[in-house]
């Protein structure tokens, strides 16, 4: 998205201005008002949400729903809070984003500047690989994770999500290293350089902003995982989305939803601070993912 | 002599590392993704119960799908979930990026706004989503409180509605991101044809019908495709919205998938609907991806 050039040369009146910002207003409320909601009740005891009106403000403010969603709320059978989910999403996320980010550099590299005959459709078969409804790969890879000794393990997930993660990078590295001009390429080979010599020192150091698109695009999707974590992980190894579900779904006792909100804020905050620390990279990845970069 | 041969080796180990290079992410994919694929398929052609088994039934399980009341209702809803779920986010999302394109104050302080949901676990805006639906506690009774006691929504709780309450909660995530597709879209429109158009006295109106939306084909159909296929692989919402139900109210194939092959012990079936919802997402992004790649010569 360019931001360079706000706005058209369409000009409006002054009724349609006025109708244009309240529509966009209203829009934004939308937009804000599950959050907003969410964060306001998981600060009032449970006795002011139940008995009470969801968008008073808390009468007495409460950060216990957020300690207990962290270290003692019931997930599943144990009251361990979403702290040991959190670090295993840590402990998934940052190796497969790594792995699969360096794969998919590596991978636009050959595929642009060492072209060869059929790169062309290995690359297709890598890009669909991306949208494939991933129920159509459940079963086989339940077997294969059982086969390897991964089942049920923060590496099986790992090794999960790179495999599936790689037609993406491939993809955002395919179509930056493509617009890179060639001849560089030629003319180090010329005096000698080699494939990696090449990578390290002409096209990496320009890599900068399609390394932080992809890194951002595989950390959101990959923390917000619920499929594959609710397939193929253990107990000792789930992600904290399932986890998350887990606490808000079970069906033993009063329902605590302040501790269910925090426990969401939990969940929803890396992905939301990324967001906001780097949105236009998140945006040029969402747009790379659809249409051509 | 030797010198040569050496160098000859050189340039040859030189043409072969890029093939080593891109060999192991080519040999995951053709195993991990088409050799998964072929194996679903083959299994869904056997009598898989609880394991696989290989003893061959032929069309069998795909025979019992479609008799399935279960997967007639999964698609039913796939069909009423993912209309309305692309229409109505392409609708918002071109409103949102005209009106945004008009040179509004504040413009980067709304994009953010609408476009955050995006960045959130479908397990988190289901979370938020089911909660303000809830009759009890949520939208409906904070409207008895101020006063709207004649005000019902009870949808989430209605087999007949409750589908429409898995679209709302999809819109208010997917929709920002729209918006921002055609955003784009609209900034790569040349304004010297505007200002020429105007010049020759076209209305607001006209100008966006005849000129500025036929433009934004690209992004109408980058909209379509990526909707569409996010609506066949809809799960993780439908799971913490509403679990499927009530009833079956709101299962969809990916739900339907999910409890045939790993609660209901009948992989057979299971496999059967997954290879169902493989030819569904081909059929939408075979060809686009096809022309996609086939442009640039």
């Amino acid at each position: 998205m360019s931001a360079a050039t706000p706005g058209n040369a369409v000009s409006t009146g002054r009724f349609t201005r006025v109708l244009i910002y309240v529509t966009l207003l209203i829009f934004a409320l939308f937009y804000l008002l599950p959050l907003a909601v969410m964060l306001l009740n998981s600060v009032k005891p449970l006795s002011e949400i139940t008995g009470g009106n969801m968008m008073a403000l808390p009468k007495v403010w409460t950060i216990k729903p957020w300690l207990e969603a962290w270290s003692t709320a019931q997930i599943g059978v144990q009251p361990t809070g979403l702290r040991p989910y959190f670090i295993n999403s840590i402990e998934i996320v940052v190796p497969a984003v790594v792995i699969s980010t360096v794969l998919g550099a590596l991978n636009g590299y050959v595929l642009t500047k060492w072209r060869f005959r059929g790169a062309q459709v290995l690359f297709g078969l890598m890009l669909f690989s991306c949208f494939i409804p991933f129920q159509i790969v459940l079963i086989p890879m339940a077997r294969v994770l059982g086969l390897l000794g991964l089942a049920g393990t923060v590496p099986g997930l790992i090794l999960v999500h790179v495999v599936y993660g790689i037609g993406f990078t491939t993809l955002y590295f395919r179509n930056y290293y493509a617009a890179f001009p060639t001849e560089l390429v030629r003319a180090a080979q010329i005096d000698g350089a080699g494939f990696f010599r090449i990578f390290w020192r002409i096209l990496l150091p320009l890599s900068g902003p399609i390394i932080v698109v992809s890194v951002i695009w595989q950390f959101t999707n990959i923390w917000n995982d619920f499929l594959f974590g609710s397939s193929f992980a253990g107990q000792a190894s789930q992600p904290i989305t399932v986890a998350l579900n887990n606490l808000v779904q079970s069906s033993t006792g009063v329902k605590a939803y302040n501790v269910h909100f925090a426990g969401a804020i939990y969940a929803a905050l890396p992905t939301l601070v990324v967001y906001i620390v780097s949105g236009r990279f998140f945006v040029r990845g969402l747009m790379a993912g659809s249409v051509k970069g | 002599m030797a010198r040569s041969t050496a160098i000859d080796m050189r340039t040859r180990l030189q043409e072969w590392i890029p093939k080593i290079v891109l060999a192991p992410s080519v040999a995951t994919t053709l195993i991990f993704v088409y050799g998964f694929i072929l194996f679903t398929v083959y299994l869904s052609f056997t009598n898989s119960k609880i394991l696989p088994t290989y003893g061959w039934v032929g069309w069998h399980n795909y025979w019992r799908l479609f008799q399935l009341p279960m997967w007639s209702v999964a698609l039913e809803n796939l069909a009423i979930f993912a209309s309305l779920y692309i229409a109505i986010c392409i609708a918002i999302g071109l409103g949102l990026a005209i009106f945004l394109d008009q040179k509004i104050r504040g413009e980067g302080m709304l994009r953010p706004i609408f476009l955050y949901p995006m960045a959130l676990s479908f397990i988190v805006t289901g979370t938020a989503w089911k909660w303000l639906l809830d009759p009890g506690i949520g939208i409906e009774h904070t409207l008895h409180l101020w006063g709207w006691t004649s005000f019902h929504f009870t949808w989430i709780k209605d087999s007949n509605y409750a589908i429409y309450c898995v679209v709302l909660a999809a819109v208010w995530q997917t929709s920002g991101f729209v918006m921002a597709m055609f955003l784009a879209g609209l900034r790569g429109i040349d304004n010297e044809i505007l200002k020429a158009a105007q010049m020759d006295g076209a209305s607001n109106w006209n100008l966006y019908r005849r000129i500025i939306i036929p433009q934004l084909r690209p992004a109408f159909l980058s909209a379509f495709v990526i909707l569409a296929h996010l609506a066949i692989k809809s799960y993780d919402l439908v799971v913490a919205l509403t679990g499927g139900g009530p009833g079956w109210a709101t299962q969809l194939p990916a739900t339907f998938m999910y409890s045939y092959t790993f609660t209901r012990n009948e992989m057979g079936v299971g496999a059967s609907s997954a290879v169902i919802m493989l030819m569904m997402i081909a059929a939408i992004m075979i060809p686009y991806l096809y022309a996609e790649l086939k442009e640039p010569k």
